[in-house]
């Protein structure tokens, strides 16, 4: 049996991965994308405890968080589709309309 | 009549305030017979009610000691100080003399005021001044007495500086403030001490203390407070180191110089002395040392004196040197002498301060003793009454300064202290140059022929023309003899430094010293510690009395001759022997410098300090730069949090997950930090 360690682990490393990505790129559509890697490591590791201390309850978490994520990736996306419409990029220096 | 209730001691200092108050906050609006009126009706009656305390502590089987009712004032856990009044035959005496000298200046002002500016803020503070005083004299423990000592010195600033206007005015009083704020230093350490030693301040506590252990004899506390008692004495009373401050007070309207400064305030602190006559009884070494700032003091300010141009100052020079003669007879445990001769002193030296006030109020506003001359048939009056006190200080009998100051000479003759005879024969010579400078003022005053029209002389910065009489001015060297309001207590002043030394006339000389007696149930513990030698010695050594009697008297007729020979037989003679004695006369005429030696190793130093070090690295270092530099701290996290506001999503998102890491490493770290700490 893979220990536990391994699980979390490698979410960390997803969940840093995602962060990293999240501020460092511009582009609306990756960035949206880390958020995924992110929302995934956090599924990991609900997983992993799930089937560690043998309690449903986990998963089912993770299906909210993928029902969660799927919505919000309907959402997001036509967020993008919109923005990129109107404004012609999706750099988010430069979607800074409410900078003051 | 009825004995007094004791508790209406409490009127007698009450009711001055009681004026100050009336007059402090209305009498702007009030005509000045109003003013007038209010004032002299509140130092009248507790000068009645004085003479009532007078008849019922002098009835058989009153007591020593009149305790008015008493009120906590401070109370903590093993210290407490009520507010008490007590009368003893020494307040008895310093009542009579601060109530009656007190009114009778106060009605000559309302003559010499008359044309004043701020005539209602005058009375005022006079009123205040006599409230201050009168608690003085009545506190029964130290703090009180300190209040008393405090406000005398406030009324006293107020009116140094009455014309505040001028310049050298307002100085004069700050000086006069300052100086004694170093006096009061002492006092306060002094009180501190005795708080710490005896848990207590009340007279009769910390005397009774004193006096049930004669072991203590010698002790070091007990002769470190009295001698910081002594710095406080000095301060109030104008004695070396502290004596700078009442020269310049002459600043003041001549009444206050009568009554503040030469009558009352002043004696304070030799008042105090006597009171705590039990604590330097059992300190020898403070006792010396009070002395030897007597002696010392009365021949420097007595030497000053004889040179000086300004009848003022010529006053305020001598009200230094008897109070310097009032020390020395603490000094050689004489204070009844001490007590006898503040009280002489109180008359002949209000009566000349008046009588200068009289002369310079003939000659509108002129001070300066070389443009006078030839007052003596056009002021008749103020001529008569000037003898008096002039013949009273000089020591001449039987006038009341021959009696006071003979008893101290006598006193310090016999006293046991081993310099006693040296004190003495510097006591002599004060006495002498006493009489020269005394005579001087009146021949240069009343004699020869009146000098205002001259010139006055160019050199001559230091004429204090008193800004009294810019009114007077109107009617322009019009000599004019005073009005009767002025002349009238300068007769009964006058009549006092006449007989006023008869009630202490020694038993050597047919007399029965009685002002001695009146004062033994106060003094009884000296009394029985030196006493026993030195009160024998009265029985056996008439012929000694006498002899020093006689030596003092031949000292003060030779004083009253050199004047004599300089200022009337030959007026030009002075001149010459003072170019004569050049380098001498300028040292005395330069005050030996003292002013000018303060200012440069005590004044400037202390200034250099205070704009240096204070100005420059504390209050604009410390206080201004904390203040500064918070606000450039706000500023500067203000600036930076504003930054982070920058629309930029991802710094956000990058503040987010640095908190959270932080909240993380906290959750996960923070537990065993705890624990390390």
């Amino acid at each position: 049996m893979v220990p536990i360690a391994y699980y979390l682990l490698l979410a960390a490393v997803l969940f840093s991965i995602g962060i990293g990505a999240f501020l460092i790129k511009r582009n609306v559509i990756t960035i949206f994308i880390s958020i995924e890697l992110m929302l995934n490591a956090v599924n990991l590791t609900f997983v992993a405890f799930a089937h560690q201390w043998h309690q449903v309850s986990g998963q089912i978490f993770v299906f909210f968080v993928m029902v969660v994520a799927a919505a919000e990736a309907a959402v997001g996306l036509a967020i993008i589709i919109a923005i990129f419409r109107t404004r012609q990029t999706l750099n988010v220096d430069e979607i800074d309309l409410m900078n003051s | 009549m009825n004995s007094m209730p004791a508790n209406y001691l409490w009127f007698i200092p009450l009711l001055p305030f009681a004026g100050f108050l009336i007059n402090g906050t209305l009498g702007r609006r009030f005509p000045r017979s109003l003013v007038s009126a209010v004032a002299l009706l509140f130092t009248a009656v507790p000068a009645c009610l004085v003479a009532w305390l007078w008849s019922t502590m002098l009835g058989t089987g009153a007591p020593d000691v009149l305790h008015a009712a008493t009120r906590p004032w401070i109370s903590i856990t093993g210290f407490n100080v009520d507010l008490a009044l007590a009368v003893d035959h020494l307040t008895l005496i310093m009542l009579a003399v601060v109530t009656g000298v007190g009114f009778l200046i106060h009605l000559y002002s309302v003559g010499y005021m008359a044309h004043e500016e701020g005539y209602w803020r005058f009375f005022a503070y006079l009123n205040l001044f006599m409230f201050f005083m009168l608690v003085l004299v009545l506190a029964e423990n130290f703090l009180l007495l300190f209040v008393g000592w405090e406000g005398v010195g406030l009324a006293s600033y107020l009116l140094i500086g009455f014309y505040f206007q001028k310049r050298s005015a307002a100085d004069a009083g700050r000086k006069a403030f300052v100086v004694n704020r170093i006096g009061d230093f002492g006092f306060l350490l002094a009180m501190f001490l005795l708080i710490v030693h005896f848990g207590s301040l009340s007279f009769s506590q910390v005397f009774g203390a004193v006096a049930a252990h004669p072991e203590w004899h010698g002790a070091g506390f007990l002769t470190a407070i009295a001698l910081l008692l002594v710095l406080g004495a000095a301060g109030k009373s104008a004695q070396i180191p502290l004596y700078v401050w009442l020269p310049d007070a002459m600043e003041g309207p001549t009444p206050v110089s009568a009554l503040i400064h030469a009558a009352t305030m002043v004696t304070a602190g030799i008042y105090m002395v006597a009171r705590a006559h039990v604590i330097f009884d059992q300190s020898p070494a403070a006792l010396t040392v009070v002395a030897c700032i007597g002696a010392a003091t009365a021949i420097f300010a007595a030497s000053i004196g004889m040179v000086q141009h300004d009848i003022k100052r010529v006053l305020a020079y001598s009200t230094v040197s008897q109070l310097g003669y009032m020390f020395l007879a603490c000094g050689v445990a004489a204070y009844s002498a001490a007590i006898f001769h503040l009280m002489t002193h109180a008359f002949f030296k209000a009566l000349l301060f008046l009588a200068a006030g009289s002369v310079i109020h003939a000659l509108s506003g002129e001070q300066d003793m070389r443009r006078m001359g030839g007052l003596r048939s056009r002021t008749p009056m103020t001529f008569l009454t000037m003898s008096a006190g002039v013949f009273a200080i000089a020591g001449i009998p039987p006038l009341a300064g021959f009696v006071s100051k003979d008893v101290i000479l006598y006193q310090t003759f016999a006293s046991p202290n081993p310099i006693g005879k040296l004190l003495w024969l510097i006591a002599l010579i004060t006495a002498g140059i006493t009489s020269f400078y005394m005579f001087r003022l009146w021949y240069k005053t009343f004699f020869g022929e009146l000098r205002l029209g001259s010139e006055r002389d160019p050199g001559n910065a230091h004429v204090h023309e008193d800004e009294h009489d810019r009114a007077q001015a109107v009617h322009p060297h019009g000599v004019h003899e005073s009005p009767w309001i002025m002349l009238g207590p300068l007769a009964i002043l006058a009549v006092l430094s006449v007989v006023g030394g008869w009630i202490g006339w020694p038993a050597a000389f047919g007399g029965s010293d009685h002002f001695e007696h009146f004062l033994d149930p106060v003094f009884a513990s000296t009394a029985a510690l030196h006493g026993a030698s030195a009160l024998n010695a009265d029985q056996v050594s008439h012929g000694l009395e006498w002899g020093l009697a006689a030596i003092s008297v031949l000292v003060a007729l030779g004083g009253w001759y050199a004047a004599d020979v300089l200022y009337r037989q030959r007026p030009g003679k002075s001149t010459q022997l003072a170019m004569r004695m050049r380098p001498l006369y300028e040292v005395l005429e330069k005050k030996y410098w003292v002013d000018e030696i303060y200012q440069s190793f005590i004044v400037l130093p202390l200034m250099m300090m205070t704009r240096g070090v204070l100005e420059l690295i504390f209050e604009r270092g410390v206080v201004n730069g904390s203040g500064r530099a918070s606000a450039m701290l706000t500023r500067g996290g203000a600036w930076f949090v504003r930054r982070q506001i920058s629309g930029n999503i991802r710094s956000y998102a990058g503040w987010l997950a640095l908190g959270a890491a932080a909240v993380l490493a906290v959750m996960v770290f923070g537990h065993s930090l705890l624990v390390h700490l």
